[in-house]
C-alpha cells in the first residue's frame, strides 16, 4: 500500500460544551474512495471541516496529501477538490462563469485554465448548459456543475460531504457513476454519506462513525462479514446427513431446517466457508442441488454498530481485525 | 503578486450588472435626490437666504450646487455602507466558502470588494455631476478644462478613500453576522447620524456642541468638505455662510478620510481573521 494521503491521529472537535468528533484516527490510501458513513449529526461535516481547513483543528493532528493541515493549510488547499454539501453556486452566475471564478480563486494559467473547463464541462455532460445561469439548472445539474468545479485543478483528493443529499433515484445513480469516473482517473475520493447504499456501493473502505467516534472501518465486504451472520441456504441429496457434517463444523453456528433444505448461520466469511462445506458434502457423497448465499446488507450493518442493541450492551468494543482505526 | 482581488472585484462587478434592477435603481435614486429633494429644498433655502446681505467680493452658490455635493457624499455613504451585504448573502447561501476553502489569502476578499465599492460609487459620482450640472449646479463654474479635469480627478480621490473605509466596515460587519435582516437593521442605524450629523445638507455651524462635537469627528463631513472644494471653490459664500477652505484644511481632511480607511480595514481584517464558515 501506498503512503497515506489523508492521515488522520486522535482528532478532536469541540463546539462550547458538545464533542462534535471524539477522538477519532484514520487513513485513506491514494486511489481510494474512502466514506465516512453515519447518521445526521454523527460529526462527518465537521471532521471533512477540518480536513479542508475550514475550521481550525483543535485537537489531534491531521495530514492531507502530506500536508499539515494547521501548519501548512495553502499546501492542502492547493492539492485538494470540495464538493459542499450545500449547493454552494451563485445562482446569477453562468455554469462557465462559475468555473472560471474557481479557475482564477486558484491562480490556474489561462490556457490551462480554459482547457480543463471544455474537458470538465464533457465529463459532466454539461456542454450545452455553458451560458445557463445555475438558477436555471436543475439539482442534478447543480451537483454535476459542483463536481466539475470540484475538479478544476486536478486536486489528488476530492471532498464530497453528503453529494446526493436531496437528489432523486435517478440522479444518484448517475452521480455515483461520475464519482466512479473520476476516482478511475485516479483522484482519492473522500466522502460522507448518510445513504447505506450509498456508501456500500461507492466505496473501497468505509468507516461507520456515530456521535464522534469511528466504531468500524473495513471495505463493505468486511464489515458485513464481521456480523458473521452470512446465511447459507442448501438443498441436497441427503439432509440428515447434511445437518451431521454442518454440525461438526466450527464455522456453522446455527443451522435451520426448512421445508426443502437447511439454512445455516455462519459466524464467518460465507463466501470462503461455502466452498468449504460443498467439498465436505462432496467427500460423504451428498450432491448439492441448490445453493444461495445471502450475505447482511449494509442496513444490518449499520443498525449492528450503531443500533439499540450495541449501546444496550454498553461500551464494548466491537470485534475483530477489520477496525484497523478504532476507537480509542 | 497575487492578484486575486481581481477575481472578487471582477465576480462582483458581474453581479451589479447582471442585476440590472439593482443597477438602474443605483444610477437613478442620486439622480432622484437631485431632482426632487434638489429643486424641492433650494428653492425654499434660496428664498430665506435672499434676505440676507451676501459678502461683496464672495462668490455666491445656490442651494442646489451646495447639496450637490452632499448627495455625491451621501450615495457614496449608502453605497458603501451596504456593499458588504453581498458577502453576508455569499456566506449563507453563495459562495463564501468556496472562497475561505481556496488559497486566495483573506485580506484580497476585502480588497476586492472594497474595489468593487469604489468602482460603483465612482460611476454615481460622475451620474450626479453630469444630472446635476445638466439641472443648474454650478460646479467647476469658471474652471478651465485642465482645472476641471484636475477637480474631479481631486474629487474622485476623496470618494476613493470615503468608500473605501465604509466598504471595510461593512465588509467587517457582514462577515461578523448572521442575517441579513440584523445588517440591515445595523445599517439603518448608523447611517441616520452619519447622514444628518453632517454638512451634507446644511451647514454645521448652527448645531448645538455636542452635534457639532459629533459632525467633526464624522467622515462624511471631510468627504462633503473635500468635494465642495474641488467642486465650487476654496472661498464661496450659500445659504448665508461664508466658506473658506484652505489647502491645509483639505489635506488634513483627505489624512483624516486615509486614517478612517486604515482604521476600518484594520478591524476588517481582524473579524475576517476570525470568520469561520462551514
Amino acid at each position: 500500500m501506498s503512503a497515506p494521503i489523508i492521515s488522520v491521529r486522535d482528532l478532536f472537535h469541540r463546539y462550547g460544551d458538545f464533542t462534535a468528533v471524539d477522538g477519532i484516527s484514520f487513513e485513506v490510501s491514494e486511489g481510494e474512495i474512502f466514506s465516512f458513513l453515519g447518521p445526521n449529526g454523527a460529526g462527518k461535516s465537521t471532521a471533512i471541516n477540518v480536513l479542508i481547513t475550514l475550521l481550525p483543528l483543535q485537537q489531534g493532528s491531521a495530514t492531507v496529501a502530506g500536508f499539515h493541515v494547521a501548519k501548512d493549510p495553502e499546501r492542502v488547499r492547493e492539492s485538494i477538490g470540495i464538493v459542499f454539501q450545500d449547493v454552494t453556486l451563485d445562482r446569477d452566475m453562468t455554469c462557465r462563469e462559475i468555473l472560471e471564478f474557481h479557475g482564477h480563486l486558484y491562480k490556474m494559467p489561462n490556457a490551462e485554465r480554459k482547457e480543463r473547463i471544455e474537458e470538465l464541462l464533457a465529463l459532466v455532460q454539461l456542454e450545452g448548459k455553458q451560458d445557463t445561469r445555475t438558477k436555471n439548472l436543475s439539482g442534478g445539474m447543480k451537483r454535476r456543475l459542483e463536481i466539475a468545479r470540484g475538479l478544476m485543478t486536478r486536486p489528488r483528493v476530492l471532498f464530497l460531504d453528503e453529494p446526493t443529499i436531496g437528489l432523486d433515484p435517478q440522479t444518484r445513480m448517475r452521480m455515483w457513476e461520475y464519482i466512479k469516473a473520476v476516482n478511475r482517473e485516479g483522484t482519492t475520493i473522500f466522502l460522507t454519506t448518510h445513504y447505506m447504499d450509498e456508501a456500500d456501493h461507492l466505496s473501497d473502505r468505509i468507516s461507520i462513525i456515530d456521535k464522534g467516534q469511528i466504531i468500524a472501518t473495513g471495505t463493505p465486504a468486511e464489515l458485513k462479514n464481521t456480523l458473521g451472520e452470512d446465511l447459507i441456504y442448501l438443498e441436497t441429496s441427503d439432509g440428515a446427513g447434511t445437518r451431521k457434517i454442518l454440525s461438526d463444523m466450527d464455522m456453522v453456528k446455527h443451522i435451520t431446517q426448512k421445508p426443502n433444505g437447511i439454512v445455516a448461520m455462519l459466524n464467518g466469511d460465507g463466501t470462503k466457508i461455502l466452498p468449504m462445506i460443498i467439498e465436505a458434502l462432496s467427500l460423504e457423497g451428498i450432491r448439492v442441488n441448490a445453493v444461495n448465499l445471502k450475505k447482511p446488507s449494509m442496513d444490518d450493518v449499520f443498525v449492528h454498530y450503531t443500533g439499540r442493541e450495541l449501546r444496550d450492551e454498553g461500551a464494548e468494543k466491537p470485534s475483530t481485525a477489520v477496525t484497523r482505526a478504532g476507537r480509542r | 503578486m497575487h492578484l486575486g482581488f481581481l477575481t472578487i472585484f471582477w465576480r462582483d462587478m458581474l453581479r451589479f450588472y447582471r442585476f440590472k434592477t439593482l443597477l438602474i435603481s443605483s444610477l437613478v435614486q442620486p439622480a432622484l435626490w437631485m431632482a426632487f429633494f434638489g429643486i424641492a429644498m433650494s428653492s425654499n433655502f434660496n428664498r430665506f437666504t435672499s434676505e440676507i446681505p451676501p459678502l461683496p467680493g464672495v462668490p455666491t452658490v445656490d442651494y442646489l450646487t451646495f447639496m450637490a455635493a452632499g448627495v455625491i457624499a451621501m450615495t457614496t455613504l449608502f453605497t458603501n455602507l451596504f456593499g458588504g451585504m453581498s458577502l453576508l448573502f455569499d456566506k449563507n447561501w453563495g459562495l463564501m466558502r468556496e472562497i475561505f476553502a481556496s488559497p486566495l489569502p483573506r485580506n484580497h476578499i476585502i480588497f476586492g470588494i472594497a474595489l468593487s465599492g469604489m468602482t460603483k460609487s465612482f460611476i454615481q459620482a460622475i451620474i450626479i455631476m453630469v444630472f446635476g450640472i445638466l439641472i443648474g449646479a454650478q460646479f467647476f463654474f469658471g474652471y478651465t478644462a485642465i482645472e476641471t479635469f484636475l477637480a474631479i480627478l481631486g474629487i474622485l480621490l476623496f470618494v476613493a478613500v470615503f468608500s473605501l473605509g465604509f466598504l471595510f466596515l461593512s465588509a467587517a460587519i457582514a462577515i461578523s453576522l448572521e442575517s441579513p435582516e440584523g445588517m440591515q437593521g445595523i445599517m439603518t442605524l448608523l447611517t441616520m447620524p452619519i447622514f444628518f450629523a453632517s454638512n451634507a445638507l446644511y451647514p454645521i455651524d448652527a448645531f448645538p456642541p455636542a452635534l457639532q462635537a459629533l459632525s467633526l469627528i464624522n467622515p462624511l463631513t471631510y468627504l462633503v468638505t473635500g468635494i465642495r472644494y474641488f467642486a465650487i471653490g476654496g472661498d464661496f459664500q450659500a445659504i448665508g455662510i461664508h466658506y473658506q477652505f484652505t489647502p491645509i484644511q483639505i489635506v488634513f481632511a483627505f489624512l483624516f478620510l486615509v486614517g478612517f480607511a486604515a482604521i476600518m480595514f484594520a478591524i476588517a481584517w481582524w473579524r475576517f481573521r476570525k470568520a469561520v464558515v462551514t
